[in-house]
């Protein structure tokens, strides 16, 4: 199985040679033709992102096609040999697609479990097989890959559990509030995580928007763009009682929401409980508050905390993932060996063939006096030999192809019949 | 036939007990579907089990203290069968369940008893006793949706999700659980006490004749879902307050069940 890949990414490699050794999107096609072009390459796809730079291709020799890659990506990237060798990766075979599959699955990234890469793979298969450099075996791997992914994201919760702030916030909103749809959020200051994490609640369902801000008409234009109603600064306090979730993130260099105030606030609230996400550095609002009841209130810090487990608990997952993808490497791998009996038993008969004619002109050429009927009879005798000989090892080879062994059964048939050569 | 029953549910019991335990670390929906399977089954016998009592005793099973350790758990399943119908709270089973299995297997080694068959009052008596222990297990889901609001607001507070973080459901769906269930456990309570005392009254012929050590326990735990069924409506005990009182109110019930029936 000459499958193989060679690349860079974001654990091996770090950015500086990364960007250099990225494809750039509109060189992506041509140099797709050039590899194609090369010797030992008969299919291939480039894979560039800003993560991950990986050419995986069918080659006539594993080892010669990978040096190939590789000397194509230094002369393409002006880039020493010896240095390239020091940042890359190659696997072949069933690691080779084992990697394709973690990859697509979203196994790989930085991120474990972000969903953009399966749209980069995607994209660099849909250009390669527009530009036909690929052929029936990497169209089967990459259409595999993508069903191998879907599977991984619907049966584990690898994607599950916010990786960002903003998400984050929302997902905590949500083990507070239940649904969030009738709540109401309040913004205090304004800035650009703040307003992000408004407009993931507002996807989410919420739709009172109260925004606040020390100068008013900033206020007041941020309050239009997200179809709520501005507040003035002064007059936050009293809105806190109707409010759910509050979003701070002024510049003020004091807390601007403490204990003692929050403590009455909470009582008219009669204990309806309140969200507070403290995106402001220095804080906006007294750490205290949280000692109140019914009133939750996560800063930065806490909010990368909960961001870094959550990682942790996708990366359980991974190892259930992993699993999914050990099987379905071990069925691609059953069908691309399907393929490969079936060519060898042809081979083994062609060359059989080729022997007995070649032996019986020889003879024929000798015993220039035989009859028209005698040389009929030596046809039929010597084919007859042949085929029943060769109807044992067929049958048996045929019963081979689903069993463990079969790639044993390959190589020792070509060894001894020295059927080496393409075999295609 | 009723032994048979009897260890059939005990032990289907016991396997959904462990089956959710191993859902709460593994995730796995299929362990779900198992285990209910499982709690269903169990159901099924228990409830012939105690026909088949009903039948050989001539009476309801509640004439002594091995039988209401056989009926209460029943009543339990039955109202967790409910919610989990109604709600779909994947891991409420995982504290509601072992309660149920704990209280069966405590039956089990009660000696079993027969108490004589009297027609006297039996509508009452039935009356008090049904209505009684479905308000207790009311109270008892309560108590398990009051330990995962615990455990769950625990979580949110620290601000360092473990496990059960992901485990369990919204604190807002906790403590709406916790409403709906007093809700239903507060009312049948009472008319179980209401028919409780017209019952022993028509007995005794005097309704206030009330045994001090057995009736000021209850009148305590009456008092105390009172002010959790009325305290949410008139000045907001919600949330982490009603689910502090579900629990206190629970051991409290284990208390004074004690102290009444014996």
């Amino acid at each position: 199985m000459n499958i193989i890949v060679v690349g860079i990414n974001h654990k091996t490699a770090p950015v500086y040679i990364r960007e250099r050794v990225a494809f750039p999107k509109d060189k992506i096609g041509e140099s797709l033709e050039c590899l194609c072009r090369l010797h030992e390459i008969e299919e291939d796809v480039i894979l560039s992102t800003c993560n991950r730079v990986e050419i995986y291709a069918r080659t006539r020799d594993i080892a010669n096609g990978i040096a190939e890659i590789k000397r194509f990506i230094c002369d393409y990237h002006n880039i020493p040999y010896e240095e390239l060798e020091r940042y890359c990766y190659a696997y072949s075979k069933e690691e080779a697609v084992q990697h394709l599959f973690k990859v697509s699955s979203s196994l790989d990234s930085m991120v474990i479990g972000e969903p953009q890469i399966l749209g980069q793979v995607k994209e660099a298969y849909v250009l390669a097989k527009s530009l036909r450099v690929t052929g029936v075996i990497l169209n089967q791997l990459f259409e595999k890959a993508f069903s191998v992914a879907k599977k991984v994201r619907s049966k584990t919760r690898i994607a599950e559990n916010a990786v960002s702030i903003s998400f984050a916030a929302v997902e905590l909103a949500k083990k507070i509030f239940g649904d969030i749809t009738g709540k109401t959020v309040m913004l205090i200051g304004i800035g650009e995580m703040s307003e992000l994490a408004a407009r993931h609640l507002i996807s989410n369902g919420v739709r009172t928007i109260l925004v606040s801000n020390r100068t008013f008409d900033r206020a007041v234009d941020m309050a239009k763009e997200l179809k709520g109603s501005a507040i003035r600064f002064e007059n936050f306090e009293e809105e806190l009682i109707r409010t759910d979730i509050v979003i701070s993130s002024t510049a003020a260099p004091h807390f601007i929401i403490k204990k003692k105030t929050m403590e009455k606030i909470i009582h008219l609230r009669k204990n309806r409980p309140i969200f507070f996400i403290d995106i402001a550095v220095p804080r906006d609002i007294d750490p205290a508050v949280n000692e109140i009841e019914n009133v939750y209130l996560y800063n930065i810090d806490d909010l990368q905390n909960v961001i870094t487990t959550n990682i942790m608990e996708r990366e359980k997952e991974g190892v259930r993932a992993e699993e999914i993808i050990k099987k379905e490497t071990l069925q691609f791998i059953n069908w691309f060996n399907s393929l490969e009996m079936v060519p060898t038993i042809t081979l083994l008969r062609e060359k059989i063939e080729n022997i007995r004619i070649t032996e019986m002109e020889k003879t024929f050429s000798k015993w220039k006096d035989l009859s028209e009927e005698e040389r009929i009879a030596i046809d039929n005798l010597t084919s007859a030999i042949a085929n029943k000989i060769l109807h044992n090892p067929t049958v048996n080879l045929k019963n081979q192809v689903k069993s463990k062994d079969k790639q044993w059964y390959v190589e020792v048939i070509r060894y001894l019949f020295n059927l080496d050569g393409n075999l295609d | 036939m009723k032994e048979i029953f009897f260890s059939i549910t005990l032990f289907c019991y016991f396997l959904a007990t462990l089956i959710h335990f191993l859902f709460l670390g593994l995730r796995r929906n299929l362990l779900l579907f198992i285990a209910m399977v499982t709690v269903v089954v169990g159901f099924i016998c228990h409830t012939t089990a105690l026909i088949f009592i009903s039948f050989e005793t001539g009476h309801g099973p509640y004439t002594n203290f091995f039988e209401y350790m056989a009926f209460f758990p029943w009543t339990i399943v039955l109202i967790y069968l409910i919610v989990e119908f109604r709600y779909r709270i994947k891991d409420l089973g995982s504290f509601v369940i072992p309660l149920a299995f704990l209280m069966l297997a405590y039956s089990k080694l009660l000696p079993e008893e027969v108490s004589p068959s009297t027609n006297v009052l039996r509508f009452w008596a039935t009356l008090h006793y049904t209505l009684s222990f479905l308000g207790y297990a009311a109270f008892a889901l309560t108590f398990g949706a009051g330990l995962m609001y615990m455990i769950q607001e625990r979580q949110l507070k620290s601000k360092k999700p473990g496990s059960f973080y992901y485990r369990l459901p919204s604190l807002e769906l906790l403590d709406n659980l916790n409403h709906r269930l007093i809700s239903i456990g507060f009312p049948l309570f009472t008319l179980g006490f209401v028919t409780g005392s017209i019952w022993i009254g028509k007995i005794k012929g005097d309704y206030l004749s009330w045994d001090p050590v057995k009736t000021l326990p209850l009148i305590i735990t009456w008092m105390i879902y009172a002010a959790l069924f009325i305290g949410r409506i008139t000045v907001g005990w919600r949330r982490r307050r009603a689910a502090l009182g579900a629990i206190i109110g629970f051991f409290l019930i284990i208390i004074t069940y004690w102290m009444h029936v014996n």
